[in-house]
């Protein structure tokens, strides 16, 4: 075999080509994923995972010229000097945001997976029907039933922490143990599900996270520094958990630094044959061939990728002949919800700091016969925690009585915040900017999307249903909040290459194939025909093993 | 109550690590428009042996050593050297300078000696009053007016304080890998909250 021709080419080394590259290894296919920017390798390069308070340089500040390089990431929370190399370089990497559209990009080996929130749920029917029983969009190819034993496969290998709960639309995972309530969040989750019997469920959030050892790598050490990279591999990651499987197959090769500018399309056998690559470097362009290509660069990326080829062949791109390439995009809005303070419970603490949110409350509106004046719904993520010193105590001035108070624990608070779905707006969309290029001098993406009428109702019952929900449980001064949301901020950008029962209204099939040329397969978030409301990156797992499964088993009988 | 009339911003979101919490430091860093570049180049001194001492004596009258280590312990001058080098804007980096020159001259007016010279009770009757102006001053203020220099280094000392080694470790508890998580254990006052 040629040193440039390879069975499979993955695009991508985040969640969805990292899976990629693992199932394919797996079936004895020889595979290069291609990744845009440099290596990160496990443990090795995880400079900041083990650093003390006082070894961070500016202690959590954000300094001016982070500020200046970032003025996207800035947006939000997550910008921290600690993990800086992880985010994309936005100078480098513009584009253009006709609205407001933040995007959040990791451009290195791993992509995401090193710095994502761990949420894992799986759709259920509700997800996978509203379409078409609201005349929204288009309806999924795919039913529950059809991608239900690959969220089974692609937990048992990942290991998700959580509670099974039998709940009629929030289908149970395959779980390890979950990890444990604190005493708020235990009486906040026994007195709810006694009031909302059979309407509403507090649960465990569930997370990938390991509440033991799994499959060689360790259980968590409870530190919470998880978006530094985990020495002991104890979240889900490319590096902890997918990469180290297909490198064990001796089938894979990676390479870092390489920007897939387009897939190389054979007009005569309507295939692809290849992919074209940038070196981020050097600037050489080389060509990989393979039999099949899965394209999981995420969500924008991918559909940029699509939209750079085989113009030639159609003006708008690789899969654009249905005229819905680049739209219906979509996310999670969210930053509202409420918050509270839990009083009697001053004899309490914990010790150690679990990695996330305690409990997670599954859609109620819209289902179990509840009916509002918005379609579909959210679901809550939360927990309960005692204050520490960055609550100040104003009153208390300056002096040995602030230092003594603020020595102490303060009081308990508890908040939840609302995950909302966006539905799938046409007019909501991704496009080549014609003026504007990167740095490699590539075309880069317009972004025009907004949330509507829709998402504006459901965000007023987000925050009140949270403040009703925290006065049930007998919270004290309860207070909603809505700290604004620009779209793409959920950092679960989804749609634009949807997929669809018939190629003139999708760009994917039932089995994530572009109709327009089936041995290119996108299995990111791309993919998503409607956004449900809980976390996607599970089913982005699902829907990719099940992809290679049937991308495999056609090519052994000669259909590709 | 009617909960779309009592809907309220708030910015710090108490609990759950989930829900991104704006960090608890209100000024600087905040790259509101207007100078957002480095100041002054790193290996540069920002602020002079004396200016660091200064600072030092500040931290300390806000948190003074007690039964565990205080702000100079911890050093907190030269942390908020950088911190204010590094993060704020030209113009906070201005409003906080002439802050400490203030600080020297109130001294003078009111106890003809500079801040460093007085005694520990006059320095905390001093800043006390500076802290209860600046809560004055910031229930009042606008959104676009500046925030008040004795807010910037009353935060600045805490953060750099209870980030510190001693402050981490002695006034708070520390525990670099925890191992296991117990949710609900028995707390006695007294007992120091964890650091993070």
């Amino acid at each position: 075999m040629a040193d440039n021709t390879f069975d499979a080419i993955v695009v991508g080394s985040g969640i969805s080509g990292g899976w990629a590259a693992k199932e394919l290894t797996e079936k004895g296919l020889k595979t290069i994923m291609l990744e845009r920017g440099m290596d990160v390798r496990h443990i090795i390069d995880y400079k900041s995972a083990n650093l003390s308070p006082w070894q961070v340089p500016h202690r959590g500040m954000r300094t001016q010229k982070i500020l200046d390089d970032y003025p996207v990431l800035k947006r939000d929370s997550y910008l921290n000097e600690l993990n800086l190399e992880w985010w994309a370089n936005e100078k480098d990497c513009p584009y253009v945001e006709t609205k407001r559209f933040d995007w959040y990009r990791a451009y290195v080996v791993g992509g995401r997976s090193l710095l994502w929130g761990r949420h894992c749920y799986r759709h259920s029917d509700i997800d996978f029907e509203a379409n078409a029983k609201q005349g929204i969009g288009v309806d999924w190819p795919i039913r529950y039933k059809d991608i239900e034993p690959w969220y089974t496969h692609v937990e048992k290998f990942t290991g998700i922490q959580g509670k099974k709960e039998q709940w009629p639309v929030f289908p149970d995972s395959d779980m390890l143990p979950a990890m444990a309530m604190n005493c708020v969040e235990e009486d906040f989750t026994k007195t709810l599900n006694t009031k909302y019997k059979g309407k509403r469920l507090i649960t465990s959030g569930r997370t990938a996270n390991l509440s033991q050892a799994h499959n060689g790598r360790n259980a968590c050490q409870y530190r919470d520094k998880c978006v530094l990279g985990c020495p002991y591999g104890a979240y889900f990651s490319t590096q902890s958990a997918t990469l180290p499987a297909a490198v064990a197959t001796g089938n894979l090769t990676l390479r870092p630094f390489s920007i897939v500018t387009k897939i190389i399309y054979d007009e005569d056998s309507k295939k692809a044959k290849g992919v074209e690559v940038l070196d981020a470097k050097t600037n050489q362009t080389y060509e990989y061939f393979a039999k099949v290509v899965f394209l999981c660069a995420s969500t924008l990326n991918s559909t940029w990728v699509l939209m750079n080829s085989a113009t030639d062949v159609w003006p708008g791109g690789l899969g654009s002949s249905s005229n819905e390439l680049g739209h219906n995009l979509m996310d999670h809005h969210f930053r509202c919800g409420a918050k509270g303070e839990a009083e009697g419970y001053e004899d309490k603490y914990y010790y150690g700091r679990r990695p996330m949110g305690g409990i997670y409350i599954p859609r109620f509106r819209n289902v179990l016969g509840d009916k509002r004046d918005y379609l579909r719904g959210f679901g809550y993520q939360g927990g309960a925690s005692r204050q520490n010193w960055k609550r100040d105590v104003a009153e208390l001035g300056i002096g040995e009585d602030l230092k003594n108070a603020l020595s102490d624990p303060g009081p308990w608070g508890m908040g939840i915040g609302a995950f909302g779905e966006i539905l799938p707006y046409h007019e909501n969309k991704i496009l080549l900017d014609k003026d504007k290029k990167d740095k490699w001098g590539l075309p880069v993406l317009n972004i025009d999307a907004e949330i509507k009428e829709n998402e504006i109702k459901m965000r007023t019952d987000m925050m009140a249903d949270a403040a009703e929900m925290l006065e049930v449980a007998g919270l004290k001064n309860v207070k909603t909040f809505d700290s604004g949301y620009g779209f793409g901020q959920g950092i679960h950008e989804m749609g634009t290459a949807r997929m669809g029962r018939y190629p003139k209204t999708s760009v994917l099939n039932a089995n994530n194939q572009v109709w327009d040329c089936n041995n290119v397969f996108v299995t990111d978030g791309a993919c998503m025909t409607s956004g449900s409301c809980v976390n996607p990156s599970l089913t982005y797992m699902a829907l990719t093993a099940r992809a290679v499964d049937f991308a495999v088993s056609e090519l052994k009988k000669g259909h590709l | 109550m009617d909960r779309r009339k009592a809907v309220q911003r708030v910015a710090l979101i108490l609990g759950g690590s989930v829900l991104a919490a704006e960090i608890f430091i209100q000024t600087g860093c905040k790259g509101g428009g207007g100078e957002r570049k480095i100041a002054v180049a790193p290996e540069q001194d920002f602020f002079t042996k004396n200016e660091i001492a200064f600072l030092n004596e500040v931290g300390e009258t806000i948190i003074p050593r007690t039964d565990t280590p205080g702000a100079k312990d911890a050093r907190v001058g030269e942390v908020i050297e950088i911190l204010v080098r590094d993060c704020y804007s030209k113009s906070d980096q201005k409003i906080f300078r002439d802050g400490m020159k203030m600080i020297d001259k109130l001294s003078r007016v009111k106890y003809r000696a500079d801040f460093l010279k007085l005694q520990p009770a006059q320095r905390t009757e001093l800043l006390t009053g500076l802290d209860k102006e600046q809560r004055e001053y910031h229930e009042m203020k606008k959104a676009e007016d500046p925030v008040h220099f004795f807010r910037m280094m009353r935060e600045l000392v805490l953060l750099a304080f209870f980030t510190s080694e001693p402050g981490a470790s002695k006034a708070l508890r520390y525990v670099a890998v925890p191992g296991r998580f117990d949710p609900c254990m028995p707390y006695q006052p007294g007992e120091k909250a964890w650091a993070i």
